[in-house]
Order: C-alpha cells, then sequence, then structure tokens
C-alpha cells in the first residue's frame, strides 16, 4: 500500500509509478485527489512478481518522492485489513 | 484484495504518521527456573534469555519494517527472580548477593540483544516473605543502581490476601534508598503492584506468570493522539456518542498492536500472548491521556470532572479493545502517568493536578499512581501510607493497580526534573504537609475486603 502527499505539481504520479514499473511492482488499485492545491495519491501495489523486497521498495519509493517534493509512506495491506475490517 | 474506501485509508495513514500511533512494545516473557540445574545462576539465565530471545530484536525490526509501524521497544519479562533465588539461597543475604548477580546477567545479555527493559526482577510478598522475596527486595537498590535495562517490582496486596503493610512500609524505604542511589533515574524501573497480573508487557510491572506458555510474545499499544483527535472533531456529541466514537477508535488501536504481536509471534515460531488495550501517552506533542480528557471537555486534568472524564475514556479503551483482541492482557486500562505525558505534566505546573486528584483518578484508570515525582526530603512512611491508598483502592476495587514514584533527592516542590526519552519531565508534587506516620508503622496485614469472600 503507497500513499503520496505533498504539494500538488506535474510529474508525480509519473515520478512514483515508473520507479514502481522498473521494481516490476504491479499497481492494483490508485486513488487520487488534489484539493485546493494539495495532492494525496493511494495506490495499491502488488509485489509478488517484483525484482526488489518490500524494504528497498520502500528505500526507493522515499528517495523518489523526496526529489519530486513529496511524502511517500509505504505500509502493509495487512496493516489496513486488521484496522478498518471487523 | 480487498477494496478500501479512499477515506479508510487516509484516516490509518493519518494515524500512523501525525497522530503517534505506534506499538509501545514487544515483550517476550521466558521462564528462567531452569538456570537452577547451572551452577553459575547468572550464567544459566544468560543462556535461557539467549536461546530463547535471541532473534527478538532482530524480529521486531523486520515486522516493523515488513508492516511500516513503529515499534518503539522491545522487551524480555522473566520468571520472578525470587522464586529462582528460594531454589538456590539458604538466608536472605545470600539470596540477595544470588540476585544481584542475576540482575547483571540479565542487564548484560539484554545489551547484547539489544533488548531494551528486562522485567521480572520480582517478588511476590501480598501475604508474607520467603527467603528468596527478602533477599531480592533488600537488593533492588542496588540492582536497579548497578544495571540500566532491569526493571523491578514488588506485588504488596491482592484481593484474595489483602495488603501486606510490612511490605509497604519496606518499599517506602526500598524506593527512597534506590532514589538515593541513581539520582531518582533508578525508580523510574520499580513499581510497587497490587493484583499484579501476567502477561503485562510494560514495565516496570512485566513478569512471566506461571500460568503463561513459555516462551510468550506479548505487546502494547500506544494511541492517545489517535483518541484525541477522534474526540476533537466531535465538539457538541452527547456523551454516549462520544463513548461510542471513542471505543471505535479504540479498537483500531488494538487491532494494530494484535496484529504485530501475531507477526512477530509467528516469525519465532512461538505462542502469541495477549495485547494490553492500554492507552500509552509518551512525551511527545499530541501523544497525551491529558490532552484526551481536555479535548472531552475538562479544563485541566484534575478539575471536578476528571474522575469522570477519565472513568469514560477507560471503559471506552476497554470495550473496543475487547471486541478487536479476544486475548487481552495486562493492566488494559489508560495510563496516566505524570512525566511521561506532556499534558499531565503542564496539569501539574497549572496547579490543577495534586496527588489526591492522581489518586482519585486511579480508581478508575486500571493502570495506577505512575511517574510521579516527589520531593528529595519526602518521609519514607509517606511514599508507604501513597503507596498503602493505591494498595487499598486495589483490594477494594479488585483491581490490578500499580505506584511508581520518584523522590528526587534535593529536589523540592515546584523543581523541574529530567528523566530523558520516554520517561519525560515533570514538576515535582506536594505531597502536603502532614503524615500519616502512625498509621504505617503500625504494621502487618489488612485483611482482604468482602469481595475476598464472594470467591469461595
Amino acid at each position: 500500500m503507497v500513499t503520496v502527499v505533498g504539494a500538488d505539481k506535474p510529474g508525480i504520479v509519473a515520478a512514483i509509478s515508473s520507479e514502481l514499473a522498473e521494481m516490476r511492482a504491479n499497481i492494483v488499485d490508485i486513488s487520487m485527489t488534489v484539493l485546493r492545491g494539495f495532492f494525496s495519491m493511494i495506490m495499491v501495489v502488488d509485489i509478488s512478481e517484483a525484482v526488489t523486497d518490500l524494504q528497498e521498495l520502500r528505500r526507493r519509493l522515499e528517495d523518489r518522492g523526496r526529489e519530486v517534493g513529496v511524502r511517500v509512506m509505504v505500509l502493509h495491506e495487512d496493516v489496513f485489513r486488521y484496522m478498518q475490517k471487523v | 484484495m480487498t477494496k478500501y474506501d479512499a477515506s479508510e485509508l487516509a484516516e490509518i495513514i493519518e494515524m500512523l504518521s501525525f497522530q503517534h500511533l505506534d506499538v509501545r512494545a514487544v515483550t517476550m516473557g521466558i521462564n528462567i527456573m531452569g538456570a537452577v540445574r547451572r551452577e553459575d545462576l547468572g550464567e544459566g539465565v544468560r543462556g535461557i534469555v539467549e536461546r530463547r530471545a535471541g532473534n527478538l530484536s532482530e524480529v521486531v525490526k523486520e515486522v516493523s519494517s515488513k508492516l511500516g509501524v513503529r515499534i518503539v521497544t522491545k522487551r524480555v519479562a522473566v520468571t520472578p527472580v525470587s522464586s529462582l533465588l528460594d531454589a538456590r539461597a539458604e538466608d536472605p543475604e545470600g539470596a540477595g548477593e544470588l540476585g544481584l548477580s542475576v540482575a547483571k546477567a540479565l542487564d548484560s545479555v539484554a545489551r547484547d540483544l539489544d533488548i531494551d527493559y528486562v522485567g521480572g526482577y520480582a517478588a511476590f510478598v501480598e501475604s508474607g516473605y520467603s527467603v528468596g522475596d527478602r533477599g531480592l527486595i533488600t537488593s533492588i537498590p542496588e540492582a536497579l543502581a548497578s544495571t540500566e535495562r532491569i526493571a523491578a517490582m514488588v506485588n504488596a496486596a491482592s484481593t484474595l490476601s489483602g495488603i501486606n503493610m510490612d511490605a509497604v512500609r519496606e518499599m517506602g524505604g526500598i524506593i527512597k534508598r534506590t532514589a538515593e542511589m541513581t539520582g531518582g533515574g533508578g525508580c523510574t524501573r520499580l513499581g510497587v503492584f497490587v493484583n499484579a497480573p501476567e502477561g503485562t508487557p510494560f514495565v516496570p510491572g512485566a513478569y512471566h506468570g506461571r500460568g503463561e506458555e513459555d516462551p510468550v510474545i506479548n505487546v502494547a499499544v500506544s494511541g492517545p493522539g489517535v483518541i484525541e483527535s477522534v474526540v476533537r472533531s466531535m465538539e457538541e456529541a452527547d456523551l454516549r456518542t462520544l463513548h461510542d466514537a471513542m471505543k471505535r477508535a479504540a479498537f483500531k488501536v488494538t487491532r494494530l498492536g494484535e496484529l504485530v504481536g501475531r507477526e512477530v509471534a509467528k516469525r519465532l515460531g512461538v505462542r502469541f500472548g495477549s495485547v494490553d488495550l492500554s492507552l500509552a501517552p509518551s512525551p511527545a506533542v499530541g501523544d497525551s491521556v491529558a490532552d484526551v480528557l481536555r479535548a472531552m471537555g475538562v479544563e485541566e486534568p484534575g478539575a471536578p470532572g476528571s474522575v469522570l472524564a477519565l472513568a469514560i475514556l477507560t471503559d471506552a479503551v476497554k470495550k473496543g479493545g475487547a471486541m478487536a483482541t479476544s486475548s487481552v492482557g495486562g493492566l488494559s486500562g489508560a495510563f496516566i502517568p505524570v512525566s511521561e505525558d506532556l499534558g499531565m505534566a503542564e496539569a501539574v505546573r497549572r496547579g490543577a493536578l495534586s496527588l489526591s486528584s492522581l489518586e482519585a483518578m486511579a480508581a478508575v484508570c486500571s493502570t495506577g499512581l505512575d511517574m510521579v515525582v516527589l520531593p528529595g526530603d519526602v518521609g519514607e512512611d509517606t511514599v508507604a501510607a501513597i503507596i498503602g491508598d493505591v494498595m487499598a483502592l486495589g483490594v477494594v476495587l479488585d483491581k490490578s493497580l500499580g505506584v511508581r514514584l520518584i523522590p528526587v533527592p534535593g529536589a523540592r516542590e515546584g523543581d523541574e526534573v529530567d528523566f530523558g526519552g520516554l520517561l519525560g519531565r515533570a514538576p515535582v508534587m506536594s505531597v502536603g504537609r502532614y503524615s500519616s506516620r502512625d498509621l504505617v508503622m503500625r504494621g502487618g496485614v489488612v485483611p482482604p475486603a468482602v469481595s475476598r469472600l464472594l470467591k469461595g
């Protein structure tokens, strides 16, 4: 589960999704909103076929996020499943 | 793959990023009685802890990294060391010396394994002492002064046995001596308990109980920031509606603990024990139980209405938590420490929160009187009397409660004391002018309350 927040500008989606593509991580679901200039995006990413592990993926996405000026957080889907579903 | 609403996802992200939601502790309970088979007790204990918890720290880091959730501390809880001493020592002096060697061995193995605390330097003396208990209790000041990661606890009262006032009185002196030997710092690792439950992941209350699986993983969550934010978003809500919203938030907080505990236990190949639902504050801004009370409408903790608000909060935490996990353990209430909660310390500074209001709140928080900084010249008998008050609440109300008092040498009422890190800072509280020395000096055992008889 990848979440991206920050000030809106061109190229954020491209930066994050191209980084994911390079690691062969598959975007399963994506939702994106821009509210008063504030960009927020949540992606559900399948890394079962990915060439990197979760730690490496997190590190690369966080680095890429910093380059384009947004904050990236990577969490495991279990966290959401446990906390939001009874 | 389950579909999530964007707002559901955003809520969790906010909790983890901005509301300080984290897992406070993953605690492994270990039975160390096998150490008596070894000639050198310290070596025996070290060997057992190494075998059981050798990769605890690594696994906790892995789980934290996989889930993207902060896990603040890794801890170990061992069999009450007094039992170990009873198996070996002939007299209290021998037990005390042996105890110190075990404490040092545990401290050094904790350092080697990157374990933050080891709980279980403990004795249960609610109705009387054994040789091991005597030796261990006497050795507590030195044990805490000569180690960094050992936590000590003494259970001095229970619903079944009443209150051992001899032990309470002795603990008044032990706390003072610990403070003198450590500048107060050692007292942050020392608690006196009534009805101390098994499976507590929090120190100093953590010990490995007789009925527990060996080894076992118990987990402590945090989460005051999450509850506060929910309360702040419901300014107009009546108390039933507010209670419901707090309960829902507590559910989510506890689920996180359950998830982490199960994952760590699975990776270690050991049994998952329980989650302590307790709301545990930290000295960070926005991670305060006091601020939850303020958000509920109490101007300052300690004001009339504080007990009511805390009772509502504790009940909501328990009910939400009970739905979230079927493995509830430990104290499972709401912590109201003074120095570890920025908002509580501030309430003391503003003159709103006194020792008596904290005692009243302890009756409904299910955790006790915690991290209360006292003047350096407070008498042993006054420390004992404060402990006695909390023991009485625990026995009469049939609750688990703890007391952690820190009389800082040289400090006077109103002085600020800083313990650093998660332990926080707080002003020294007033103990008032009057004493109950004559009451405390009577000693003996206070018989259990009538509720004892209902148990059979």
